[in-house]
């Protein structure tokens, strides 16, 4: 038993840290270093920039252009990348669909979709929940009926993750109604542009565009782009959703956070003193903190099974709930941070290009709004309640 | 980085797993802390025979020259046990700080004899207005001609009723809660002068109060330097909190493994009671709380005899604040799932949650490891 990495990782940690701070774009980085908002460009060019050393599919084949690092390295990398201030690239292409492909579609479907996948030249949604199902999933009803060599989907998808900036949706939708309802669902690849589709904003409590409603309306997606077989679906958005969950405790995101914390408890002040050492809230910045080290080392144990060919179980499902409630804790605690400065709503702030007048601590813009905005977490990739329910069954035989 | 067990270390985990299943079971651990002793020699002369009270000490002493992490292994299995024999007061600590600190000549007269089974040992330090302050020292030791003169007051000695050696702390110099001037001597039962109490734990292990007036200890059972022992029970300390929180993983465990066999056992209204939401996620709770609490109690054995002393004490304090908070929630939702049976004498839930309450309050609880953690 050893928890210290070894001198090659180390090294192979340096590496990715020197590549990071050469080639992520200063902007980028002082967006997501101070929570200002990223754009689609953020993401795009970060992603373009990781394929063009080779590392945008990590955990891919090498036949696929994966880099055949071992998990810890995966990790490794990833913690650096959140440290240095990389934008964090949405699962759903490289993480969520990629793997799904890779492991069920055809031959063309692959050759087609991911070296597109693996460039960053599609972006890509998640067509899941819907607005009657969302932790029943199963209970799905957005339909798709065959009708010569096409599929004609109907039906409504909601909470989708920046679809108002993707090219494709992978979509789970009823292709035979009368089956029970997990062996009724096919997955399909839709073009966003396709007649028929249209998104609408949701905006959220924090004022942010980030979820979408997506109509669809007798749109028509070629036989082709169906994934594996039909009424097969369920299987695979299982799989996807088992996929990657080593990543799931966002362990870099939240030492970042952390750190953010912290710097902010030194500068405030309460009676003329730090907060840091106000022992009320010292010991709550503990508190998260011993908590975040518990979670990094369980990731750490889930890596080292999944390492040695244990597929990461019921312990994905722990990380996720620890990791999530440790994310609501450090926005809720920055929020806290900045006492009556969390109250002034200025959300022009949150743009690096704005130059205006910041009310209060430069830092103090964003904290409500993420706090809000982080109650997600808790919610999304199956609820907490829905891992426990997954934990009482799987693990403990309940 | 590595979680998998070394050769030795899957030895010692079968070897003291077989020993507590087949020797320890609740029924005999309940003959052994009613009995007049409240622990068994027979069971320590198996201790010793099976190599477990050598584990850490150096092969010339006739141990096996292991790491905290193999102790670690062993705690986890006596946790499961819920073992009373005196092993955290005469392995740990007592052994730990000789093999540390002494002179060759204590290392050869008392390492051997701890690792055959024939010497216990107790850490004399905490007195009762320390609390957990480990620089609080009151008892005095006066130089006289061929030694020292002790005389104070240690409160709740871990394994004093049975130690055969004490290892007392004592002031040489400076003020009550100097951290210089602190001085460790080894003090024998029977020395004249010389008072012990004992008595049981409310988790069935045992301590004793320890007067000493004028107790005469001569120059050579000074242990280590004179005036220099605060870091040496500091890190006594920091390595009995990793000991109990690796016993603690081993206690939580084996708590959930039998609430869990309750829920699934018990029936009301028709059905198990492992079939209601409400108490499947809290089962789960617990678990979870026991997996992270792991974590920490894994890095706390790494980091058990670091010589980096922040590092070493930021590791444990977080170890002990987790086990602190995730034991109260095993113990108490534990014996509310259970409901009455919970808090009988009888069924060994309830024996497994005072355990987890005693460690709580050993060597610091979780609010003042928090407070040590985020001020270091």
């Amino acid at each position: 038993m050893d928890l210290r990495f070894s001198a090659e990782e180390l090294d192979f940690a340096e590496e990715v840290r020197t590549w990071v701070k050469a080639n992520l774009a200063p902007a980028t980085r002082d967006k997501v270093l101070n929570a200002k908002r990223l754009g689609k460009q953020d993401y795009s060019t970060w992603h373009a920039s990781l394929n063009d050393k080779g590392w945008a599919v990590p955990a891919w084949p090498v036949e696929h252009g994966g880099t055949g690092w071992t998990a810890v390295q995966r990790h490794l990398f990833d913690e650096v990348l959140a440290e240095e201030g990389a934008p964090e690239l949405p699962a759903f292409s490289v993480k969520m669909i990629g793997p799904v492909l890779i492991a069920f579609a055809s031959d063309e479907q692959k050759s087609h979709y991911l070296p597109r996948i693996r460039s960053g030249e599609d972006w890509w949604c998640q067509g899941f929940s819907e607005p009657g199902s969302g932790s029943d999933l199963a209970s799905l009803r957005t339909k798709a009926v065959l009708d010569g060599d096409h599929w004609v989907v109907n039906g409504q998808k909601t909470w989708t993750t920046l679809a108002q900036y993707a090219d494709m949706i992978f979509c789970l939708c009823r292709t035979d109604p009368t089956a029970k309802k997990q062996m009724g669902i096919s997955m399909l690849l839709i073009d966003m542009k396709s007649p028929g589709i249209t998104v609408r904003p949701i905006i959220t409590i924090d004022g942010a565009h980030e979820v979408n409603e997506v109509f669809f309306d007798d749109v028509r997606v070629p036989a082709a782009n169906l994934v594996g077989e039909v009424n097969k679906g369920w299987d695979y958005a299982k799989f996807l959703l088992s996929h990657e969950r080593t990543g799931i405790a966002r362990v870099g995101r939240s030492k970042r956070a952390l750190l953010r914390l912290k710097a902010m408890a030194e500068q405030e002040l309460a009676d003329g003193v730090p907060l840091a050492q106000v022992p009320a809230f010292r010991d709550k910045i503990a508190n998260v903190e011993i908590d975040l080290m518990a979670l990094e080392i369980s990731g750490m144990r889930l890596l080292a099974a999944a390492e040695s060919g244990h597929a990461p179980g019921a312990e994905a499902n722990m990380l996720k709930i620890k990791g999530s409630e440790i994310q609501q804790r450090l926005t809720e605690l920055m929020m806290e941070a900045v006492g009556p400065y969390a109250l002034p709503f200025n959300p022009d702030a949150r743009d690096l290009a704005w130059n205006g007048e910041p009310i209060g601590p430069d830092y103090a813009a964003p904290l409500a709004p993420d706090y809000f905005n982080f109650r997600k977490t808790t919610i999304y990739g199956g609820s907490n309640e829905i891992q426990r329910n997954i934990l009482a069954k799987s693990k403990l035989g309940l | 980085m590595n979680f998998d067990l070394t050769d030795t270390q899957r030895m010692l985990q079968d070897t003291a797993s077989r020993l507590i299943r087949e020797r320890y079971s609740f029924e005999e651990r309940s003959r052994i802390v009613a009995s007049p002793d409240g622990f068994s020699r027979e069971i320590w002369a198996m201790f010793a025979e099976l190599g477990l009270l050598g584990v850490e000490l150096p092969e010339e002493y006739g141990g096996i020259g292991g790491d905290f992490q193999d102790l670690a292994i062993v705690l986890d299995a006596f946790g499961h046990g819920l073992v009373v024999e005196p092993f955290l007061p005469t392995v740990i600590l007592g052994a730990g700080l000789v093999n540390a600190a002494g002179t060759p000549e204590q290392k050869d007269k008392i390492l051997p004899e701890v690792v055959e089974g024939k010497l216990f040992l107790a850490l004399a330090h905490g007195e009762p207005k320390s609390r957990y302050n480990l620089a609080h020292v009151e008892t005095k030791a006066a130089r006289s001609d061929d030694g020292y003169i002790l005389t104070g007051a240690k409160s709740v000695v871990l394994g004093g009723d049975c130690a055969d050696l004490f290892i007392v702390s004592a002031r040489t110099a400076g003020a009550v809660t100097d951290e210089h001037g602190i001085s460790l001597f080894l003090v024998e039962r029977g020395s004249p002068g010389l008072e012990i109490r004992g008595y049981p734990n409310v988790d069935g292990t045992r301590a004793a109060e320890v007067t000493l007036e004028g107790v005469h200890v001569r120059a050579a059972l000074l242990l280590g330097e004179e005036g220099a022992a605060h870091p040496l029970i500091v890190h006594a300390v920091d390595r009995g909190i990793a000991a109990v929180c690796a016993e603690a993983i081993g206690v939580m465990a084996a708590l959930n493994d039998l609430t869990l066999d309750y829920l699934k056992t018990r029936t009301q209204f028709g059905v198990p009671i492992g079939s209601f939401q409400v108490l499947q996620h809290r089962m789960v709770d617990l678990v979870v709380a026991q997996e992270h609490a792991a974590s920490l109690a894994i890095l706390a054995a790494d980091r058990a005899n670091s010589a980096d002393a922040k590092d070493r004490a930021r590791a444990v304090s977080a170890a002990k604040v987790m086990i602190g908070r995730s034991g109260r929630l095993v113990g108490q939702d534990s014996v509310q799932m259970h409901g009455g049976i919970g808090i009988t004498k009888e069924y060994a839930g309830g024996h497994y949650f005072k355990r987890l309450t005693v460690i709580d309050r050993s060597f610091g609880d979780a609010d003042f490891h928090l407070a040590r953690f985020a001020t270091l």
